[in-house]
C-alpha cells in the first residue's frame, strides 16, 4: 500500500469514527435537557428516566469523543505535517475557538452527569443546555476549518506561501457556515432518528412502558424537524458548491458536460470512460434549476477541468445519492409520523410505525458519513482546494501502513466493546417500579437547601 | 509586550503547566491505581477513581489546547516536531484513547470485579506510557536533534528521540506526575489511614524526584548539552532553580508535619517552576539550537488575533474551572457521585 493511501486512509477511518461520537456530543445534551425539562415541568418521572438514561449514554460516548478528536488532532500533524506547516496559521482559530468550546463542554458536562445531588434542579438544567451550546458552537468551528479546506480565503499567495493572513476572513469562507448548519443539523437528525429506532425496537417488545413512548417523542421530535431543515439547508450548500467548488459539484451530479439547462441525474453510475452517467433517471433543466434556480442556468461540467484534477465520480456521485436518497426517506418518515401522532395519538400505539422506525435508526448516521464523503473525496486531488495537493501535503515518515492497521484495529476494538456496553447498561428497558425509584431518590434530595 | 511570538509562547507555556498541574495528576493516580498496595488497596482504588471521574476531561482538554496553539502560531514548529517525533507521538496518542476509554469502560463494569479490575489495569499501564511519552517528545525538542528541512527529517525517524536524554526526561515527567497526585491525594482522602497511605508514598516519590531531577541535569550534559551549559551560566534561571529547591523542601517539611494543604501548593509550585526554569533554558529556541520562537511563529496579525481570542476565551474558562473544583473538590465528598 502507497503511503499516501495509508494516510489518506487512516484519516478517513478516524474520521469516520469519530464523527459518529461528535454529532451524539452535539445532539444527545439537547435531547437530555428537553427531558429534563420536561420533567421539571410535568414531574412525570418518566421523563427524568430518559434524562438520566441518555446522560448515562452520553458519559461513555463523550469520552470516547475526546479521545479520538484528539487523536484527530495529532494526526492533522503527524500525516499532514506539511499542510500544517503551510496553512496551521490560516486555520488555527476556529481550531483554537473550538478549544475553548470543549472546555466549556467538558466542564458542564463533569457538572451535568456527578452533580445531580450538588447543585439546584435550575443550575443543574443549565449545565446541561451549556453541554448542548457549547457542542454546537464545536461542530461549528470544525466546520468553519474545514469549508475554509474548500473555499481557502483570507490569505494571498506569494511565491508558494500564504502571506497576508487574515483568520477572521479565512473563517468567514463561503463553505463555512452553510457547511456548519449543515452538520449540527445533520447531528440533530443522526442522534435524533437513531435513539428513536432504538426506543421503538425495545417498545415493540415492552409496548405498555411509558419511558419509551417520552424517549421516542422527543428523539422523533429533535430528529424530525432536523431532517426536514435539511432539505432547505443541503440546497443552500448545493448552490455554494456550485459557484466555488464546480468540479466537485460536476463529480456530485455525474455531469460531465457543460451546458445550459443541464439535467438532473437520479441514481445510475458514472463512467469516466466514456464521459456519460447510465442507467440514471434523468430530469430536464433539474440540475439548472437547483443549483442555479433557474431552468436555462450553465452548469459547469466535468469537461472544464483537466482529467488529472477529477476526484473520483464513481465514489463522489454514489456517495451523493445515498445522502439525498436518505434524506428524502427520512423527511418522509417524519412526516408520516407528525401525520400519525396528530390523527391517532401516541404514536407507541402502531405496531406498523414502530417497526418502520426500527428500521430507520442507523440511516441518519448513513447519511451524515455518505455526506463527509462526497466533501472530502470531491475535493481530491486537492487537500486545500487549488492551492495545495494531497499529494505534497503527506509526511515522508515511511511505513504508515503501520498506524493505519494499529488504530483501525483499536477503533474496531473499542467500537464493539461501545456497542457492548451501551447494550448492557443503556439500552434496556426500565421497569415500572425503577421509573418511580428513581424519581424517587430525586425529589427529597432536590427539595434540599 | 513588544514581540507577540514571545506572549503567545508564555501562553502557551502556561497551557502546558496547567496541563502538568491538573491532568499530570490524574495520569499520576493511574500510576498510583496500579501501584495500589496494603490493606487498603481497594479503598485507594476508589479514593483514586472518585478524584479523576468528575475532572479528568475538563483537564484533559489543555493538551488539546496545547496542541492547537501550537500549529496556529507556531505551524513550522508544529510541523517538524509532528514529523521527526511521529513515533513517540503516535504511542503517545494511542496510551491517550487507552487510558480514556479504559477509565471510563471501568466505570460501568462495577457488578463484574475481575471484568473491571482488567480495565483497571490497561487504565493503569496507560497512564504510566502515556507520561513518558510526553517526556520523550520534551526531552527531544531540548536535545537540538528535532531537525526538518522540507519537510524531511534529517535525523530520520529514531534519532532524534531515542537517546538517554529524552528517556530519562520521559522517567522524570512521570516522576513528576506521580508526586503530585500523590500529593493531592493526601488532601481528598477523608479517612486518616489513607491520608497516612498517600503521605508515605507522597514522601517516597519526592525523593524520586529529586533523584530525577540530578539524573536529567547529569544527562544533559552530552544528551542536550546547549541546555546544560545555559543552566550552568549565572542568569534568572538560577533564581528560579533556588526557588525550585526552597519550595521541594517546603513540600517536604509540610508532608512530614501533616500540614497536607500546604504541601499541596508547595508541589505545585515546585513542579511549575521546574517546567518554567525548562522553558527559560530553552530559550530563545523553540526547537534547541535550530529552530527560535520568532522563526517558527506565524505572522505577527495572526497572533495577536490568537492572544486575543486566548483572552477571551480565558475569561469565560477560569470561572467554570473554579465553579467545578469547588463542586467536586471542596470537601463534600460525602455527597455521592451518582
Ligand atoms: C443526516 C445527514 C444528512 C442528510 C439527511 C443530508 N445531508 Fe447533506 N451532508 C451531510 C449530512 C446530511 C454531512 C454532514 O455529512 C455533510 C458533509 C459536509 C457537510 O458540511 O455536511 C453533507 C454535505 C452535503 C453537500 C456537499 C457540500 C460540499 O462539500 O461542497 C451537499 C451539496 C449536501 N450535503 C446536500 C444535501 C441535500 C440536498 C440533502 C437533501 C435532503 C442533504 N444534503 C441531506
Ligand atoms: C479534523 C477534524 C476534527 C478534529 C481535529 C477534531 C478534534 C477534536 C478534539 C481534540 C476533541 C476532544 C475535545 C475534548 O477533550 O473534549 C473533539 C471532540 C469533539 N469533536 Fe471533534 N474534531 C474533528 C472533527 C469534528 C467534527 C466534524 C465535528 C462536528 C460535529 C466535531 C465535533 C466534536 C465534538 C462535539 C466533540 C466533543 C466530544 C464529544 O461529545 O464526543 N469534531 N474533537
Ligand atoms: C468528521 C467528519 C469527516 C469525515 C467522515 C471525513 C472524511 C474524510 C475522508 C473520507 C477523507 C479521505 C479523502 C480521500 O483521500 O479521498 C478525508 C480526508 C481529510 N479530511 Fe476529512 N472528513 C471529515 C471532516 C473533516 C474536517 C472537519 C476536517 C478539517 C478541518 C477534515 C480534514 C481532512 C484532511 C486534512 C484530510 C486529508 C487530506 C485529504 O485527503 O484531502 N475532515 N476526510
Amino acid at each position: 500500500m502507497s503511503d499516501i493511501f495509508a494516510a489518506r486512509s487512516q484519516m478517513a477511518m478516524s474520521l469516520v469514527f469519530h464523527i459518529v461520537f461528535a454529532a451524539i456530543g452535539v445532539a444527545l445534551p439537547l435531547m437530555m435537557v428537553i427531558a429534563e425539562g420536561l420533567w421539571l415541568r410535568t414531574r412525570d418521572a418518566a421523563y427524568l428516566c430518559v434524562a438520566k438514561r441518555w446522560a448515562k449514554g452520553t458519559a461513555i460516548l463523550f469520552a470516547v469523543g475526546a479521545v479520538s478528536g484528539t487523536v484527530l488532532s495529532f494526526e492533522l500533524g503527524l500525516l499532514w505535517p506539511r499542510f500544517m506547516g503551510f496553512a496551521g496559521a490560516a486555520i488555527g482559530m476556529p481550531f483554537s475557538l473550538e478549544g475553548f468550546a470543549f472546555f466549556t463542554e467538558a466542564i458542564f458536562l463533569g457538572i451535568y452527569l456527578y452533580g445531580w445531588k450538588r447543585v439546584s434542579p435550575g443550575i443543574h438544567l443549565l449545565a446541561g443546555a451549556i453541554v448542548a451550546v457549547s457542542g454546537v458552537a464545536s461542530a461549528m468551528f470544525v466546520c468553519l476549518a474545514n469549508g475554509w479546506m474548500n473555499t481557502p480565503t483570507g490569505f494571498r499567495l506569494v511565491n508558494g506561501q500564504l502571506t497576508d493572513i487574515n483568520v477572521w476572513q479565512a473563517m468567514r469562507n463561503p463553505a463555512g457556515l452553510p457547511e456548519a448548519i449543515h452538520m449540527i443539523l445533520a447531528s440533530y437528525c443522526a442522534a435524533g432518528f437513531a435513539t428513536a429506532g432504538v426506543h421503538a425496537l425495545l417498545a415493540l417488545r415492552d409496548r405498555s412502558n411509558r419511558f419509551h413512548q417520552r424517549a421516542i417523542a422527543i428523539a422523533l421530535l429533535v430528529g424530525g424537524s432536523a431532517v426536514v431543515a435539511q432539505a432547505v439547508s443541503g440546497d443552500a450548500l448545493a448552490r455554494m458548491t456550485a459557484r466555488n467548488v464546480p468540479t466537485k459539484l460536476a463529480a456530485m451530479e455525474g455531469d460531465f458536460q457543460t451546458r445550459s439547462g443541464a439535467p438532473l441525474h437520479i441514481g445510475g453510475l458514472p463512467d469516466v470512460r466514456t464521459r456519460e452517467t447510465k442507467y440514471s433517471i434523468e430530469i430536464p433543466d433539474g440540475l439548472s434549476l437547483l443549483a442555479f434556480h433557474s431552468p436555462h442556468a450553465t452548469v459547469q461540467g466535468l469537461d472544464k477541468t483537466p482529467q488529472d484534477e477529477w476526484p473520483n465520480v464513481l465514489v463522489v456521485h454514489i456517495a451523493f445519492q445515498i445522502m439525498v436518497g436518505l434524506g428524502t426517506l427520512l423527511i418522509c418518515v417524519a412526516l408520516v409520523g407528525a401525520w400519525l401522532a396528530w390523527r391517532n395519538g401516541p404514536l407507541i400505539e402502531n405496531r406498523r410505525f414502530l417497526q418502520l422506525l426500527a428500521l430507520c435508526s442507523p440511516l441518519g448516521f448513513v447519511a451524515l458519513e455518505s455526506g463527509w464523503v462526497v466533501t472530502e473525496v470531491g475535493r481530491q486531488p486537492w487537500i486545500i482546494y487549488h492551492v495545495m495537493r494531497t499529494s505534497a501535503a503527506v509526511t515522508t515518515m515511511p511505513g504508515l501502513t503501520t498506524p493505519l492497521v494499529l488504530f483501525t484495529g483499536l477503533y474496531l476494538i473499542l467500537a464493539a466493546i461501545v456497542i457492548w456496553l451501551m447494550s448492557r447498561h443503556v439500552i434496556a428497558s426500565p421497569r415500572e417500579a425503577e421509573i418511580r425509584a428513581i424519581a424517587g431518590n430525586e425529589v427529597p434530595l432536590h427539595a434540599r437547601p | 509586550m513588544r514581540a507577540p511570538e514571545m506572549l503567545l509562547a508564555l501562553i502557551l507555556m502556561a497551557s502546558v503547566t496547567f496541563y502538568v498541574l491538573l491532568g499530570g495528576a490524574d495520569y499520576g493516580g493511574g500510576v498510583w491505581d496500579l501501584l495500589a498496595n496494603g490493606p487498603r488497596r481497594q479503598e485507594q482504588r476508589e479514593l483514586i477513581s472518585n478524584a479523576i471521574t468528575p475532572v479528568w476531561e475538563a483537564n484533559h482538554v489543555w493538551l488539546v489546547l496545547v496542541v492547537v496553539l501550537l500549529f496556529a502560531g507556531f505551524p513550522a514548529a508544529f510541523a517538524a516536531i509532528t514529523t521527526a517525533l511521529n513515533i513517540p507521538l503516535t504511542v503517545l496518542v494511542i496510551g491517550i484513547v487507552m487510558r480514556g476509554s479504559s477509565f471510563v469502560f471501568r466505570a460501568y463494569h462495577t457488578g463484574d470485579y475481575r471484568t473491571h479490575r482488567r480495565w483497571g489495569l490497561i487504565f493503569a499501564i496507560a497512564s504510566t506510557v502515556t507520561p513518558i511519552c510526553l517526556g520523550v517528545v520534551v526531552g527531544a525538542i531540548s536535545s537540538g536533534h528535532v531537525l526538518v528541512r522540507d519537510g524531511i527529517s534529517i535525523n530520520g525517524f529514531l534519532a532524534p528521540w531515542l537517546g538517554t536524554f529524552p528517556l530519562v526526561v520521559g522517567l522524570f515527567a512521570l516522576s513528576l506526575f506521580v508526586f503530585l497526585a500523590a500529593v493531592y491525594l493526601t488532601v481528598e482522602a477523608r479517612e486518616r489511614a489513607l491520608q497516612e497511605d498517600f503521605r508515605r508514598k507522597a514522601l517516597v516519590s519526592g525523593a524520586i524526584v529529586a533523584a530525577m531531577a540530578l539524573g536529567t541535569f547529569l544527562a544533559a550534559r552530552t544528551g542536550a548539552p546547549q541546555i546544560y551549559s545555559g543552566l550552568l551560566r549565572p542568569s534568572l534561571v538560577w533564581i528560579v532553580q533556588g526557588a525550585t529547591a526552597l519550595y521541594a523542601i517546603a513540600a517536604f517539611v509540610a508532608l512530614l508535619t501533616r500540614k497536607y494543604k500546604v504541601a499541596r501548593i508547595a508541589a505545585m509550585l515546585q513542579v511549575g517552576l521546574i517546567l518554567w526554569g525548562w522553558g527559560m533554558s530553552q530559550s530563545p529556541f523553540f526547537l534547541q539550537g535550530d529552530m527560535t520562537v520568532s522563526a517558527a511563529a506565524a505572522a505577527p496579525p495572526v497572533l495577536w488575533a490568537l492572544i486575543g481570542a486566548t483572552a477571551a476565551g480565558l475569561l469565560v474558562l477560569f470561572p467554570s474551572i473554579g465553579y467545578l473544583m469547588q463542586l467536586f473538590k471542596a470537601n463534600n465528598e460525602d455527597i455521592p457521585l451518582h
